[in-house]
């Protein structure tokens, strides 16, 4: 019985349930603990993995906190201009258009920044990827007021939450996009629970297998906690998210196949 | 092969980029250049070489196209006028930092703001001097003809690929509109090979390729600012292109670039049967400039007048290469005004000669 409980026993290729995808380098990330975007670059390398496709995939990184995931995954990176990521996959896809391309936006490079970017790029149904991963929070910057930043909510410059009458309204970019027909598969997913990521590694696998229908773009919303920006300790902001993020940005697919599920 | 035909310099720029073997060519309408997207679509490049055009929604899409195209280690370029190369200055700074190389024309119409669709030179500055953020500078070509629009496409690719910076024509809206004769080159096939540091895709030989203009450590970022510096003496030293005429026993030098320099080569003429001995030089390279012979001419001149469709913008760069040797004046017209051969040599008298009878 003690024999079993040696270290060198226990740690065997036998007793392998998971590993580090290969495509994730050795950089320590700089992600504060508790937030998602970590998360959501382990499931993109893990999809990567498993479709064997390093040596076909682009990525093409923001401005915003993820503008140093080319650290961590490797594979071939661009670093755009802040929301211009579309623009730049756009041209890489059609150079290459047997390449598997992605961007990976957060919610103020997206949806403020970069909205006619994204826009065209969806309505011209490019055949990429865009990985958005939505926060309601400007995080790298230290936790302004984004396009997504959902109302009353507290952010640095709306300091006594988000009034709408002066600030306007949150911009539901993916509901908006999906409505263009140049959009193939839009799905909004999260990444807090063993479930959610289930969900969400799978969603980002479709994204990558639709690249090679060339029906039109795909977008993979990824609603997440900013601990750091929202002031919170991170099962708090979890918490948070499901109670207030998820009532105005709900989980779940709303473009499959090129058709609009009805809600 | 090669072939003589009558185009406009905008038709030109665009026959030659499908000749140069360029990748893919993004661009957004504006006057006065729209005949390069025009004449592309029309042409249907996809079906000579497999060349790409795409109209993007707008200058800042377009300039940020040409980044991830030129990213994958290909021939990419974007033209525009003016206001719209405003709007490529960020890019502009991003594809100068992350060390791409890209042709970008600008087809200058006057300024400021919406100004006017006229030919102006008024973007001097913007184009040598770097444009958008941080120091960085794009090689400049000035052609003067509807035959130099042609054949600058291909040297600006070359230049791009040999330095990885990005080039660009400056030309104005008079030498897009002209028609004239131009011998078109005989067209050369699209790379098949692309740079090592291409983002083509990451293979088991080789590491990652990453394409950034992003550095969060000082001392690497200054590193850099200085490797980009020796690339900018590298060029100042070996890429310097002008013309020069009727130079050898001139008294008076006249400086201009492009349509002014056309202009000026019958002020030459008209000035010499007035019996004043004058000469023109002509940069070909606004950036690197012509410094040297600039500098060499100057203890045998006795003024230099720089005449540019601007309030004067080149004549600081003349002044700086001949730092006091000689006096050096301006002499320009905006708005989309092209001065007339006998008021450049006119203003020459007023400033230089009559000025010597009574001072």
């Amino acid at each position: 019985m003690a024999e079993n409980l040696k270290t060198e026993n226990i740690i065997s290729t036998r007793n392998l349930v998971y590993k580090k995808s290969s495509i994730l380098t050795d950089n320590v990330m700089h992600y504060c603990p508790g937030c998602g975007h970590g998360t959501a670059h382990r499931l993109i390398a893990e999809v990567i993995e498993e479709m064997d496709i390093q040596a076909e995939t682009i990525g093409i990184t923001p401005v915003g906190c993820a503008v140093l995931m080319y650290n961590y995954l490797d594979i071939d990176m661009q670093e755009a201009a802040h929301g211009r990521a579309p623009a730049l996959a756009t041209a890489v896809k059609r150079l290459m258009p047997d390449k598997y391309v992605f961007t990976y936006q957060g919610d103020g490079d997206l949806a403020a920044i970069g909205t006619a970017e994204t826009i065209h790029a969806c309505n011209r149904g490019e055949d990429f990827t865009i990985f958005f991963i939505n926060n309601g929070i400007y995080g790298m910057t230290g936790g302004q007021m984004a396009p997504t930043t959902i109302p009353n909510m507290k952010s640095s410059t709306s300091p006594y939450g988000r009034d709408v009458e002066m600030m306007g309204n949150p911009l539901k970019i993916t509901e908006l996009v999906a409505q263009l027909p140049g959009t193939y598969y839009v799905t909004r997913q999260a990444v807090h629970t063993a479930g959610a990521v289930r969900r969400a590694k799978k969603a980002i696998r479709k994204a990558f297998e639709n690249q090679s229908l060339k029906k039109g773009l795909s977008l993979v919303e990824i609603v997440s906690n900013c601990n750091s920006g929202w002031k919170m300790e991170p099962v708090e902001a979890n918490r948070w998210m499901e109670e207030n993020m998820f009532q105005y940005y709900p989980p779940g697919d709303i473009k499959v196949d090129g058709k609009i599920l009805s809600t | 092969m090669k072939e003589l035909k009558l185009m406009k310099g905008n038709e030109a720029i665009a026959e030659a980029a499908i000749r140069a073997g360029a990748d893919a060519y993004f661009g957004y309408p504006i006057t006065p250049q729209s005949e390069v997207l025009e004449y592309l679509m029309a042409e249907r490049p996809h079906e000579r070489t497999g060349m790409i055009v795409l109209q993007a929604e707008s200058e800042i899409a377009a300039i940020n196209m040409v980044y991830g195209g030129a990213a994958c280690g290909r021939k990419v370029m974007t033209s525009s006028s003016s206001p719209g190369i405003s709007l490529k200055q960020e890019g502009l700074s991003y594809i100068a930092g992350s060390e791409l190389p890209c042709l970008v024309v600008n087809v200058v119409r006057g300024g400021p703001g919406l100004g006017t669709i006229q030919p102006a030179q008024s973007d001097y500055f913007q184009a040598v001097k770097g444009g958008g953020h941080g120091d960085y500078r794009l090689i400049v070509l000035a052609p003067a003809s509807v035959q130099e629009m042609a054949d600058f496409v291909d040297l600006g690719f070359e230049l791009a690929f040999r330095y990885r910076n990005p080039a660009m024509i400056l030309t104005d809206g008079a030498l897009g509109q002209m028609m004239e004769k131009v011998w078109l080159k005989e067209p050369k096939p699209r790379m098949t090979e692309y740079p090592e540091w291409a983002t083509t895709g990451k293979t088991p030989d080789r590491e990652r390729n990453i394409i950034t203009s992003l550095e969060l450590d000082s001392g690497r970022q200054e590193k850099f600012n200085l490797k980009l510096q020796a690339k900018y003496r590298e060029m100042e030293e070996k890429e310097v292109r002008y013309e020069t005429i009727e130079c050898e026993d001139a008294e008076y030098l006249l400086v201009a670039y492009g349509t002014s320099a056309r202009i000026c080569q019958k002020s030459v003429q008209v000035a010499r049967e007035n019996g004043i001995k004058v000469g023109l030089l002509r940069p070909m390279t606004l950036f690197p400039f012509p410094k040297k012979i600039l500098r060499e001419m100057a203890p045998k001149l006795k003024g230099i007048l720089s005449v540019e469709m601007s309030t004067g913008q080149m004549v600081e760069d003349v002044m700086l290469a001949v730092n006091g040797l000689v006096e050096v004046e301006h002499y320009g017209r905006m708005g989309g005004i092209i001065p007339a051969p006998d008021e450049i040599v006119s203003v020459l008298e007023e400033k230089f000669i009559k000025q010597n009878y009574y001072g």
